[in-house]
């Protein structure tokens, strides 16, 4: 089968196609900006964006780089701040999903965004929790964005940032969390989901460019790969949508040159 | 003339001091008062303790020209120019700043605590997180000056204990905030456009407040229209007026953030030598705002104009 995408775009379709109609999408920049507006001119018309930092709902007529963009503050339903935009994502009547990003991730979709090594000796420092914390501790759910490499997915966390399923089970309700938990996460080689009882993490989809043995090698611990079956590939109305509509100038889906190799780990 | 209106050199003189506990408005690449905080490294402030929620640009130069000894922060990165602050990511490995971390709806909660004189706030974002497990100050630091005795405590629901645990965490009263605005009345009552993000909740939680604006404007122009306003005039004690003064950051509806000057810092950020020639060519020299514009130029400044509709600059190469 010819790959005429790239692993960037078959991530922010993938993400895209998670949303439902209705949702309420906390969004980040990058791939998770394109995966809302995708599945919002695709078929999610309702679902509304919004940003930690304030915009709520913006027209997003040009790619925000950041959530403090002065593009996110343009057509909005409300112009706010982050008190504002934080209070959505506990709000009991909305059904919230985050779209977070990490350094690393560990089986139950705990994230670290915040260093390497340890809180005394880092060695290497990241940007911090910023809402991400937040996020994972209120929204209904999240949609996690991963680069799929062994030192990325480990079985410890060096900082544990923000909160998935915890140590599995019910360990998260029992901890004192209302709601939420991980719904999935995407990374540049499938699609990974939690088990419903254990909250384990498992491989539902690879692409049509990987195998689950691939997945299996760049997953630092054992992953249920049972379950898995090949997501399919990007419709055409998705590809020019994604291509010619929501990122003409590729500034996040970066260069076309080639197929599906362009995100994907060396080996 | 309004006595609260005076240069950056003197509001900065007047208002901070070494040590201080400052908070710095705006957001990774918008707003941040880069003109205040250009003013504070040519006066070499030091041991400065900042409390921020995402902070970028501001953050960058003040670490990196080593006016800073402490920071709590949610999140240290300048956007997709520096999705790690680039000085910030350096000074912790080299163990030049000490370093504690909390969330963005923390650090908003704690301000506003403290501009309620709430004795603490609650909540349960980080519950089993290492951001509530663990604390970067030292044990002798601990209160001490505005380093808080506790950093956070997870207790039971004071009300209700069968809803499990909670966080709670202690208010921030910083010695001073700085904020951009994009504009001030001649009376000091502030209106910015846009996201307020948590600037308001930092103003009101300091103990003094300095503003710098794109323009000043008559009190009968800002009190006509009030719904817009956002700081009464007699919570602000310094007043600069600074076009452009959050260059190269973004300023809603006057101009963009600046891709060329953005792209170049992440290019010599890293390298100390490099940085100190940047400092010294783009911060050291510059005794008035106006001086800093000449360098960066018109051309530059043209191209980094807001659509008045828009409030950015339209197909700006963002690369």
């Amino acid at each position: 089968m010819e790959i005429d995408y790239t692993a960037n775009e078959m991530m922010a379709l993938c993400a895209g196609r998670l949303v439902n109609n209705g949702d309420i999408l906390f969004a980040g920049t990058g791939l998770s900006m394109l995966a809302a507006t995708v599945a919002k001119r695709i078929h999610a018309h309702e679902a509304v964006v919004f940003f930690e930092t304030g915009g709520i709902d913006p027209s997003l007529i040009e790619l925000p780089l950041a959530v403090g963009d002065p593009r996110v503050m343009v057509g909005t339903s409300v112009n706010s701040g982050l008190a504002d935009a934080l209070s959505l994502l506990a709000h009991p009547k909305l059904h919230t999903v985050a779209f977070l990003g990490a350094a690393q991730i560990d089986p139950y979709g705990n994230l670290n965004s915040t260093l390497l090594g340890s809180y005394e000796k880092p060695l290497q420092r990241f940007p911090g929790s910023g809402g991400a914390c937040d996020a994972a501790s209120m929204a209904s759910g999240t949609i996690i964005f991963m680069q799929h490499q062994r030192r990325r997915f480990v079985e410890k966390l060096d900082y544990f940032t923000s909160p998935g399923w915890l140590t599995g089970g019910d360990s998260r309700r029992e901890a004192g969390f209302q709601r939420g938990g991980p719904v999935a996460v995407v990374t540049n080689l499938g699609l990974l989901k939690f088990d419903d009882r254990t909250r384990r993490m498992y491989l539902s989809e690879f692409y049509p460019f990987t195998t689950p043995d691939e997945i299996a090698e760049n997953t630092g611990f054992d992953i249920d790969l049972s379950r898995a079956v090949q997501c399919s590939p990007p419709t055409k109305e998705e590809l020019t949508t994604l291509r010619e509509q929501i990122d003409p100038q590729r500034l996040i889906l970066g260069p076309l040159k080639t197929a599906a190799d362009s995100g994907r780990p060396k080996r | 003339m309004n006595k609260k209106f005076m240069m950056a050199a003197e509001a900065v003189e007047r208002f901070i001091d070494d040590g201080d506990q400052i908070a710095i408005g705006g957001f990774t690449v918008t707003r941040n008062p880069m003109a205040l905080i250009r003013e504070t490294l040519r006066q070499r402030k030091k041991e400065l303790y900042l409390v921020v929620h995402s902070q970028g640009q501001g953050m960058e130069l003040l670490i990196g020209a080593g006016c800073v000894r402490r920071v709590e922060l949610a999140y240290g990165g300048v956007a997709r120019f520096a999705p790690t602050g680039i000085r910030f990511r350096k000074a912790v490995k080299e163990k030049q700043i000490e370093v504690e971390d909390y969330t963005n709806l923390h650090m908003t909660l704690r301000f506003m605590a403290g501009a309620m004189s709430m004795p603490f706030v609650a909540t349960r974002s980080g519950l089993e997180s290492d951001i509530v497990r663990l604390s970067g100050f030292s044990k002798e630091s601990r209160g001490k000056g505005r380093v808080p005795r506790e950093k956070l405590k997870v207790i039971d629901h004071p009300l209700d204990p069968e809803q499990g645990k909670v966080v709670v965490l202690p208010p921030l009263n910083p010695d001073v905030t700085l904020i951009h605005a994009q504009a001030v009345g001649e009376d000091g009552t502030v209106r910015i456009q846009g996201l307020t993000f948590a600037d308001v909740e930092q103003a009101k939680a300091a103990r003094k407040v300095i503003v710098s604006c794109e323009k000043i404007v008559p009190t009968e122009e800002i009190r006509r229209d009030p719904d817009r306003n956002c700081l009464p005039h007699f919570l602000v004690d310094a007043v600069v007026h600074a076009p452009y003064g959050a260059h190269p950051t973004a300023c809603h509806m006057f101009y963009d953030y600046d891709p060329d000057h953005l792209n170049m810092f992440k290019r010599i950020a890293a390298d100390d030598d490099t940085f100190r020639q940047y400092l010294d060519e783009w911060v050291y020299p510059f005794e008035t705002q106006q001086a800093y514009l000449d360098k960066v130029g018109e051309k530059q400044l043209e191209k980094i104009k807001a659509d008045p509709d828009l409030g950015y600059a339209p197909g700006l190469d963002r690369r």
